[in-house]
């Protein structure tokens, strides 16, 4: 007993000194989603998690020969709960910037899309920096959107914050906000395309620069995690060579999501 | 260990979540008191058309979390044309109008429930005597009943205080930037929740410590007839 313990500690202490080596046996990946972004992510009406997040971790699993456990984690919580080790991988259409990088390493990225601005029909809002001068803007609380207001028109518009772009959603309809920044297409199916959206309109244009919007959304994983990164990496690439990818593109989207 | 310039670079943000937080407490503390006395004596009345709706009130209100009812009056109202319409809409169309007007309601009824509870705890004798002088119901209610049924309610409510300090807390859930609202925007900046939490729970305890304060002295004010007499 006391052997074990001791060689329990030396096995601890060896993988501790030297944990970037010691490739860890991916039998389950444990994967933090988030379950309010449609229709990347979202919880359907039988309480199942749907969304083309979902769809493309469970392929990647199977790819790899994983088996997949998805933990719904809130938007704001979801780097933390990572570096906590609540689960090993994040597929939540996370956009890889330098920030984020400088917590935890990013796969390549599984799509690319451009963020832009909702506003309501007739209501004349222009995206210039004299159009947005007092006006209220509705954003997701920690993502590149939040950060490039923050950054680009901090002194000058009112930003509202939501936990999830849902509750956003939410607000523009009964009208507490006078736009709405996100990604174009959690925009455009999440919200323009419904019923509720039918007055809202798109306008300015599309936002794609690198500075603050990244390089595409990817999967994050612990920096220590190089081995799952590598997996990862090479699912992607399987099933995007495959057909799976666009087997799963194509129930949601009627363009490539992929981008250039 | 912490990053405490981060910690520092936040703090004007901090400082004005800190306000936030302070009055939207206050003020629904202060409204919740006026209204909870009146309902507080409304639970003590013997007619079931006076103490009934009273007690519908204090027991959904008590019977709900607080964010359930923060998110029925801001995201529930606001679905309906009719609400979005009306009058009311310039208020409830305002994140700080609905978290004040959810708080007051929450703490105006256990608020409520701790001054029934004072009140039905008056000796019946002190009544019998102040009528026997003369006074009028009122009279009694404003000289005897109240005054008494507020001393001994004063430990409950010091607590009923901090809870809606921390209470309040939920109001980061509508877009205020209040003290938690504050960490929030500081943790998914820069991904530090240590650092971001631990510096509101701080403010929090400040706040707290104040409040523990003011109730130990309202205490030594108002039972200064129940402390041992100096020679």
């Amino acid at each position: 007993m006391v052997r074990r313990f001791a060689l329990l500690l030396v096995a601890g202490a060896l993988a501790l000194a030297a944990t970037p080596l010691a490739a860890k046996d991916w039998k389950k990946i444990r994967i933090g989603v988030e379950g309010a972004y449609p229709p990347f992510s979202e919880v359907g009406p039988d309480g199942k998690l749907k969304g083309f997040d979902i769809d493309i971790a469970y392929a990647l699993c199977a790819k790899i020969g994983a088996e997949c456990e998805l933990v719904m984690q809130d938007w704001d919580g979801m780097i933390p709960a990572l570096l906590a080790k609540k689960f090993d991988a994040i597929v939540a259409s996370m956009s890889i910037t330098e920030e984020r990088k400088k917590r935890v390493d990013f796969t390549d990225k599984y799509y690319q899309t451009p963020a832009r601005f909702v506003r309501k029909k007739g209501s004349g809002i222009e995206i210039t920096k004299e159009g947005l001068k007092g006006k209220r803007i509705g954003v997701q609380r920690a993502t590149i959107h939040d950060n490039y207001l923050t950054d680009n028109y901090g002194d000058t518009v009112e930003i509202v914050r939501y936990g999830t772009q849902d509750e956003a959603n939410l607000d523009m309809l009964a009208g507490r906000v006078d736009l709405l920044l996100a990604d174009s297409i959690a925009l455009l199916d999440g919200f323009l395309k419904t019923e509720k959206g039918k007055d809202f309109e798109f306008v300015g244009p599309e936002l794609r620069d690198k500075k603050w919007f990244g390089e595409g959304a990817g999967i994050a994983v612990r920096k220590e995690d190089q081995d799952l990164k590598r997996l990862l990496n090479e699912a992607i690439k399987a099933i995007r060579a495959d057909g799976t990818y666009d087997a799963i593109a194509k129930k949601y989207f009627d363009f490539d999501i992929y981008g250039s | 260990m912490i990053d405490l310039e981060l910690v520092l670079d936040n703090l004007p943000l901090y400082l004005r979540g800190t306000w936030t937080t302070l009055w939207l407490t206050f003020a629904s503390l202060a409204i919740g008191l006026l209204l909870a006395v009146p309902l507080g004596l409304a639970r003590t009345s013997r007619n079931p058309l006076i103490n009934g709706p009273v007690w519908a009130y204090t027991y959904f209100f008590r019977g709900t979390p607080l964010l359930v009812q923060l998110f029925m009056i801001y995201y529930g109202a606001s679905q309906f044309e009719l609400v979005r319409t009306s009058f009311l809409w310039p208020l409830l169309s305002q994140a700080w109008f609905c978290a004040l007007l959810a708080f007051t309601l929450n703490t105006a009824a256990y608020t409520a429930e701790i001054l029934r509870g004072a009140i039905q705890a008056t000796p019946p004798g002190e009544i019998e005597a102040a009528r026997a002088l003369g006074m009028s119901r009122f009279m009694v209610l404003r000289r005897i009943v109240l005054p008494s049924a507020f001393r001994r309610a004063l430990p409950a409510y010091g607590n009923e205080m901090i809870f809606m300090l921390h209470g309040s807390a939920v109001a980061s859930t509508v877009t205020i930037v209040d003290l938690t609202g504050a960490a929030r925007i500081v943790n998914s900046r820069y991904y530090s929740p240590y650092e971001a939490f631990l510096t509101a729970a701080v403010f929090y305890l400040i706040l707290t410590f104040a409040i523990v304060g003011l109730v130990k002295l309202l205490e030594r004010r108002w039972y200064a007839h129940l402390r041992p007499r100096r020679a």
